[in-house]
């Protein structure tokens, strides 16, 4: 695939995108849009305005989506995001994707890592049924062991209840 | 070192040739709960010789420090004795004693042997009835080992007196934690039950969980990340070597417990959203699925004579206990109160059935009997969890781990009636720990 027909791909990934989640890239700089134009133009290769890049996908498409306390399902924003995640890993076939789980702190320990293990499934199960090859991806839970917010509440639960797509080229053994 | 102290503590019974005695009026029932800790005084073991001075006088400050440690027994100060004790064969003066309200009396000697192994030998009286309690023993070891003769001191003026078995001279495995909430530094580490001679077992590059010692303590089985994913690990206590146990590669396998004989343990294995709890045969790696509802099951812990297995499952819609037979089948739901309950863990005496329970937005340590009756809850936290019991049955260890961005973790003790609630010492965080048997 050549570089120009890669980036009309991933700028129709990202249209689609834009069409279910106008407030992620509608207003405010449209990134896709201005990533797709500027190819050759001063895009540094691998940064954040590099549409092909881990970093373009962890920051502009989103990296991860948030669940409800005790939950696994899916929220209609985190299946935007999660479709963001499925057009790029399939534009970008070279890239293996590992979904981490993770629960916040109120729950036991072996419960909460079996509940971080739902979520990342409900995650990989999604990105399958939109096309991504289950090949591509792994799994796995951290449950209460990595929080990102350390405060005790809801306003740091909420961020912690989380799957996080991390995508590595070539594999991540 | 560990292990040439073992074989040096030889156990002489009745080697100070006393008249045995019938069990006097000096008791404590544990399980109707103290309110008033027994008086007793235990003067410093005689030396007998210059040299054994200090050892004897560690000997017996680990004897005092584990008997008042139970919350059971309170050490009368030697400021208050009457009578000293220079010389461990004479007579006790038991009015002398009964003065200061000492029940019960604890004397002993420390001195050397011809290959200079200390020897200790003890006597406990029950003051009142003017009697000793029990025959006169003695404990040979080496002199890095004075702690744990100090220990077994203990353990047995404890039995003596309460009846029950005693839990000083054990270990304890835990995790180490050190650092903030989002970057948190955990190692596997294993000390005395008092918090001494802590050793780590690995180093902090891995995420480590929830170890359990082996029935006899010689292994541990723990969770560790070092492959990338949870799996479960076995580590030689002795040779501090660890290896992967052979759960299946891809997927998750944690919370491991071992079976009664130590030649099994039950996991459980996360396959797409689905955990479910297996045994495995330690020696040859085979593996025997033992759930299979579509909900998670983890948890798992075998009743002391090996024929059942409590474990934890939100099949229910909430996470709940759960009796099945060892070898699977039909689950028998035993938690009916209000809230959630996790981390069954069986009670060696088969008694009861330690938990944690959450319920409106705090955490508790408890206890149930088998059938899920007298459900007795004995703290209330933020976040407590992960309880492990006492070779005896009657204290149960946890962790605690308190609120907010600077929360940190730490291990607590509680009795089974719910008294004498106390943090135990460690250098720097600890979470997840197990209990040994008595060494």
């Amino acid at each position: 695939m050549g570089i120009s027909s890669k980036a009309i791909l991933i700028v129709a990934a990202l249209a689609l995108a834009g069409c279910q989640n106008p407030d992620r890239f509608g207003a405010g700089g449209d990134p896709g849009m201005g990533a797709g134009a500027g190819m050759g133009t001063g895009i540094v290769p691998g940064s954040a305005n590099d549409p092909a890049s881990p970093a373009y996908f962890s920051q502009t498409i989103g990296d991860r989506v948030l669940f409800a306390v005790d939950q696994s399902t899916l929220s209609p924003e985190a299946q935007v995001t999660l479709s963001g995640q499925a057009q790029w890993l399939m534009s970008n076939p070279t890239y293996m994707a590992r979904i981490e789980g993770h629960a916040d702190e109120q729950g036991t320990r072996e419960y909460n890592l079996a509940l971080g293990a739902r979520r990342a499934n409900s995650v990989m199960e999604y990105l399958v049924a939109q096309g991504v090859a289950q090949s591509r991806l792994t799994f796995v839970s951290y449950g209460k062991e990595r929080p990102i917010e350390i405060c005790s509440t809801e306003a740091c639960y909420s961020q912690n209840r989380r799957a996080v797509t991390v995508v590595a080229a070539g594999g991540l053994g | 070192m560990k292990t040439l102290v073992s074989c040096l503590l030889a156990l002489t019974l009745a080697l100070l040739a006393l008249p045995a005695q019938a069990q006097g009026p000096l008791r404590i029932e544990i399980t109707e709960g103290v309110i008033e800790p027994l008086p007793f005084a235990a003067p410093t073991f005689v030396a007998g010789s210059a040299e054994t001075q200090a050892y004897a006088q560690e000997i017996t400050q680990v004897v005092r420090s584990d008997l008042t440690g139970t919350g059971l027994f309170r050490q009368i100060s030697q400021d208050a004795f009457i009578s000293q004790i220079t010389s461990f064969a004479s007579p006790v003066q038991f009015a002398d004693w009964r003065a200061i309200n000492a029940q019960a009396l604890i004397t002993g000697e420390v001195s050397l042997d011809g290959s200079g192994r200390v020897i200790v030998k003890f006597r406990v009286y029950d003051v009142f009835a003017g009697t000793e309690l029990g025959q006169g023993m003695q404990f040979v070891g080496t002199p890095d080992g004075l702690r744990r003769m100090g220990h077994k001191v203990a353990d047995q003026v404890y039995s003596r007196i309460t009846g029950e078995g005693g839990y000083f001279d054990s270990r304890v495995v835990f995790v180490s934690e050190q650092g903030p909430k989002d970057a948190r530094q955990k190692r596997l580490a294993i000390m005395d039950y008092d918090g001494a001679n802590l050793q780590y077992l690995t180093d902090s590059s891995s995420i480590v969980l929830a170890p359990r010692f082996s029935p006899s303590g010689d292994r541990v089985i723990y969770t560790s990340y070092a492959t990338g994913e949870p799996r479960v690990h076995v580590l030689d206590v002795g040779s501090v070597q660890s290896r992967i146990l052979p759960t299946q590669q891809g997927l998750m396998s944690f919370a491991p417990r071992f079976a009664p004989s130590g030649q099994s343990l039950l996991y459980s294995a996360t396959t797409g959203s689905n955990t479910d709890i297996f045994a495995m045969e330690i020696a040859t790696g085979q593996t025997r699925q033992l759930t299979s509802a579509p909900s998670i099951e983890t948890a798992p812990s075998f009743s002391p004579d090996g024929s059942r297995i409590v474990f934890e499952s939100d099949r229910s819609g909430s996470q709940q206990l759960y009796i099945m037979p060892a070898s699977g089948g039909e689950a028998t739901r035993i938690s009916f109160g209000e809230g959630r309950y996790g981390t069954p863990v069986w009670s060696p005496r088969g008694d009861l059935i330690a938990f944690t329970k959450q319920n409106a937005g705090r955490f508790h340590i408890g206890v149930m009997r088998t059938d899920g009756s007298e459900e007795r809850l004995l703290t209330a936290s933020f976040l407590d969890e992960s309880p492990t019991w006492a070779p005896n049955g009657r204290v149960i260890m946890f962790s605690r781990e308190t609120q907010g961005a600077t929360g940190a973790s730490s291990l607590y003790s509680v009795d089974i009636s719910g008294r004498n609630l106390k943090r135990v010492q460690t250098p720097a965080g600890g979470s997840d720990p197990s209990w040994g048997p008595l060494q």
